[in-house]
């Protein structure tokens, strides 16, 4: 509706003569509005500008090492020594690197899984995790136009994007619980019921973002019975594989339980921060299927959705990834890496309760070490962030979120300090 | 109780139509014939048909190596360095509207991924409009702008009685659409057809566009492959910037840095006014963080690092203008050969006026299954064969070939 009114507003701003000089020209842009800006990349934006010494980042949703530098892995460093010039740059085929998507779904679905024996299993390969759930989004769109999606309260902010720019209807699920700064276990329960049967839920496998809260072992296997009772369809998100608990089989156990349950799942899988992969976009996407044939059929329309928005998707990532995996001696090293920033991570949030306890904090700040992965939600509302940042020069996004990779030995206890001066009149 | 899963909710979904141009390849590597030669790939070979890395791509992935700089996102708008190279190329870095910062530029998935973006915002800005598109043109065009939700339509552009342009037929068919419409232009060596305007074409159909207060909207893949010249394959696009036009260009670097499996591109807007520009920026970013979030790097750094480096800008001009040295050499044989070899007195000059990878034969669906199945030489079923994959050894069996389809079978 508005559209047709702007559509004609553009129509009548074009009646006038097109003049050569740029500036008396009537422009065919007049009804585009600047897009509001992304709530994160302004943290970052404003990090840079301040000049404090004392500043800290912890906005950023990007590893870093305990000297507050990016970090680019071993293996990975390996992998492009081995890589470079071995290779032309000839288009991927649409499903994109082969060997990288077979390296994926040993990862998710298990090494010895029967679903990859049996080849049932749809996969491409995508531009990060943004891509696979585009991907799907798009597909569940195609061939599921009924359909609509259910997300977790709070999710990543770009989920909502996805499913939204691919027509797909959201709902919401409970999922956080302020009070605790928990899991919100009986509303997300609730919730899985009284959807109607056959809904499409997006869950976070593992490290939920951006609360940390992940559902224990047997929550996870009270879901799974539920969704087998309303007949719900399971898409995971895995962001984080490895990265969470620094074990990657251990990261994949909701997906192994929901496989194990006779579920047909679907998954995006992202190497952004398990590999430090990043701006190198590497992700896959895959589909469970009742059997082979309809495995290759799916990867077809998969491919389908992909050719018109970008053919193929990029190869240097695929090749870093496929090198990686496909070498026991570098995959060795990646496992050792990837254990090594979670543990980092799980040192700064042990390190970051403590310090808060001996300050004497009057709150509770066991939620830091029951989360899990990059993010904290650290329960501080939007004026103590605020406070943090104006007098103490600490960034983060308002919803109280802390990315513990930018926490470092070095300034915990700075960090600490300035989170108990916002929080000890609470 | 015992809780099955229901058969999967995929059931209904059919299997895809085999892709046209994949299947050439396919069906060419299952031939056991020496004689075959591959006319349907739509990549550069080397004289001895081998997929080939530019020498200064080579160059900048070791100087890439060495630096070893970290992985992080680019921003969604991708990398700096590449934009201000990419814009500076395709316009000219001293063109005015570089200068006026009137030119929004983001980095994308190719040529396709740029084309989506557009076709994206197209969408949500301009419901109402159509875009129109050559007919034949690349086939991922009706399916970029399908599944963007663009209705389009064809204006004519081949003429098959010429093997040559109808541009009396192009100009009606852009006159005719309604006020408004994008006009999808290749800016150099059509795809698939290989036939140009002439400038003075060019400047015709500027007048129409502007006329009938058309959008301008540019799928630029060629650059520098086409004549071997950045700037005279750019002139089509300075064209009508020059003329105060607000113009969508689409660019990838696929064909001219070879880095086909990189994916790198990016969709430029030159609007009005730089606060015009600025919107518009932000619009495309907002329907590309949906998509992929931000662009890959790999691809944009090489072309950031050989456009910056005066030297390896220099080689780089200099692979370019040996591709596309090898293509036009290759036409020349195929020419000889054809005039040499037909008696009937048929004009095959086409093949010289024609430039870029392909060339549109004139042959028809029966006779290129013909090509196919007698002589072992795979091309797309419309008559497209690429000279990319042509030497100059087997320009004279091509030759052979060509003459018995086009006499022999109806």
């Amino acid at each position: 509706m508005a559209m047709s009114r702007a559509a004609a507003a553009v129509r009548q701003r074009r009646c006038g003569p097109l003049l050569p000089a740029a500036r008396s020209m009537a422009s065919w842009f007049g009804h585009v509005e600047r897009a509001a800006k992304d709530p994160i990349l302004g943290v970052t934006e404003a990090f840079l500008a301040d000049p404090s010494p004392d500043k800290v980042n912890v906005g950023v949703g990007a590893y870093r090492d305990d000297d507050g530098k990016p970090v680019v892995l071993e293996c990975v460093r390996e992998a492009e020594r081995r890589v470079a010039g071995s290779t032309n740059m000839e288009y991927l085929p649409m499903g994109g690197s082969v060997k990288m998507i077979e390296e994926s779904l040993k990862l998710a679905y298990g090494e010895d899984s029967e679903f990859i024996k049996d080849k049932r299993i749809a996969a491409v390969q995508a531009l990060s995790g943004t891509g696979a759930c585009r991907l799907f989004a798009d597909f569940q769109k195609r061939f599921l136009p009924d359909s609509q999606i259910y997300i977790p309260t709070p999710t990543w902010s770009n989920h909502h994007n996805i499913w939204r720019d691919a027509q797909v209807p959201q709902r919401t699920f409970a999922y956080y619980h302020p009070e605790s700064r928990g899991l919100d276990f009986a509303g997300l329960m609730d919730d899985i019921k009284n959807a109607p049967e056959g809904s499409f839920f997006l869950l976070h496998a593992c490290a939920h973002n951006p609360t940390g809260v992940d559902p224990s072992e047997e929550q996870w296997r009270e879901i799974s019975h539920q969704f087998k009772v309303k007949n719900h369809f399971p898409f995971f998100d895995m962001a984080y594989q490895g990265f969470a608990s620094g074990d990657p089989e251990r990261d994949a156990k909701a997906i192994r339980i929901f496989l194990e349950d006779g579920h047909q799942i679907g998954c995006a899988q992202s190497y952004a921060k398990n590999m430090g992969l990043y701006g190198q976009r590497a992700g896959c996407l895959s589909i469970l299927c009742d059997d082979e044939i309809q495995a290759v059929a799916v990867k077809s329309q998969l491919q389908q959705i992909a050719r018109p928005m970008y053919s193929n998707p990029p190869l240097h990532g695929a090749l870093i990834v496929s090198t990686i995996l496909g070498d026991p001696a570098l995959k060795s090293l990646w496992l050792k890496e990837v254990k090594g920033m979670a543990d980092r991570i799980i040192g700064m949030r042990k390190a970051l309760k403590e310090s808060l306890e001996k300050l004497g904090s009057p709150l509770s700040w066991e939620h830091i070490t029951n989360q899990i992965g990059m993010f904290c939600y650290s329960g501080m509302t939007p004026e103590q962030v605020d406070r943090l940042t104006n007098e103490f020069h600490i960034y983060m996004t308002r919803n109280g979120r802390i990315s513990m990779a930018g926490v470092t030995t070095g300034n915990v206890a700075y960090l600490a300090n300035a989170i108990h001066e916002v929080t000890k009149t609470n | 109780m015992a809780l099955a899963v229901d058969a999967s909710r995929f059931e209904g979904v059919p299997m895809a139509p085999p892709d046209p141009i994949l299947g050439v390849s396919e069906a060419f590597k299952a031939d056991t014939s020496d004689l075959k030669l591959n006319l349907g790939v739509g990549a550069y070979r080397t004289e001895e048909l081998q997929p080939a890395v530019l020498n200064v791509v080579k160059k900048a992935e070791k100087l890439m190596l060495e630096k070893g700089e970290n992985k992080e996102y680019l921003p969604i708008e991708g990398f700096a360095a590449f934009n201000k190279a990419t814009a500076d190329l395709l316009l000219g870095a001293d063109n005015p509207v570089i200068k006026q910062g009137r030119v929004a530029t983001l980095q994308s998935l190719s040529g396709t991924g740029s084309l989506r973006l557009a076709a994206a915002f197209i969408q949500r800005y301009f419901p109402d409009a159509k875009v129109l598109i050559s007919s034949p043109t690349w086939g991922n065009h009706k399916n970029i702008f399908n599944d963007a939700r663009v209705p389009w339509s064809e204006y004519r552009y081949y003429d098959p009685k010429t093997v040559g342009l109808d541009f009396e037929g192009m100009i009606a068919d852009i006159q005719a659409a309604p006020e408004g419409s994008f006009v999808l232009l290749h800016g150099c060596a059509h795809n698939p057809t290989g036939i140009d305007p002439t400038p003075e074409q060019w400047e015709k159909l500027a007048d129409v566009i502007e006329e009938k207060k058309h959008m301008p909207f540019f799928d630029v893949a060629y650059q520098g492959f086409a004549s071997g010249s950045l700037d005279e394959d750019a002139s089509s696009v300075r064209l009508f910037v020059k003329r105060g036009l607000e113009v969508f260009v689409a660019q990838s670097y696929s064909k001219n840095l070879g880095l086909y499996a990189e994916r790198i591109g990016a969709i430029n807007v030159i609007c009005s006014a730089p606060e015009v520009a600025d919107r518009v920026k932000s619009q495309l970013k907002r329907l590309a963080r949906p998509m992929y979030s931000n662009p890959p790097i790999h691809g944009a750094k090489i072309v950031a690092n050989v456009v910056g480096d005066p030297t390896m800008f220099g080689e780089w001009k200099e692979e370019m203008e040996q591709m596309a040295g090898r293509i036009k050499n290759v036409r020349q044989k195929l020419y000889d050969s054809l005039t040499e070899k037909d008696q009937s007195g048929k004009d095959w000059s086409f093949i010289l006026s024609q430039i870029g990878m392909f060339s549109f034969t004139g042959l028809n669906r029966p006779q290129s299954d013909n090509m196919t199945d007698k002589w072992h030489i795979y091309m797309t079923k419309d008559g497209r064969i690429s000279l990319a994959g042509l030497n100059l050894a087997k320009c004279e069996y091509l030759a052979d070939a060509i003459i018995d389809s086009f006499h022999n079978v109806n």
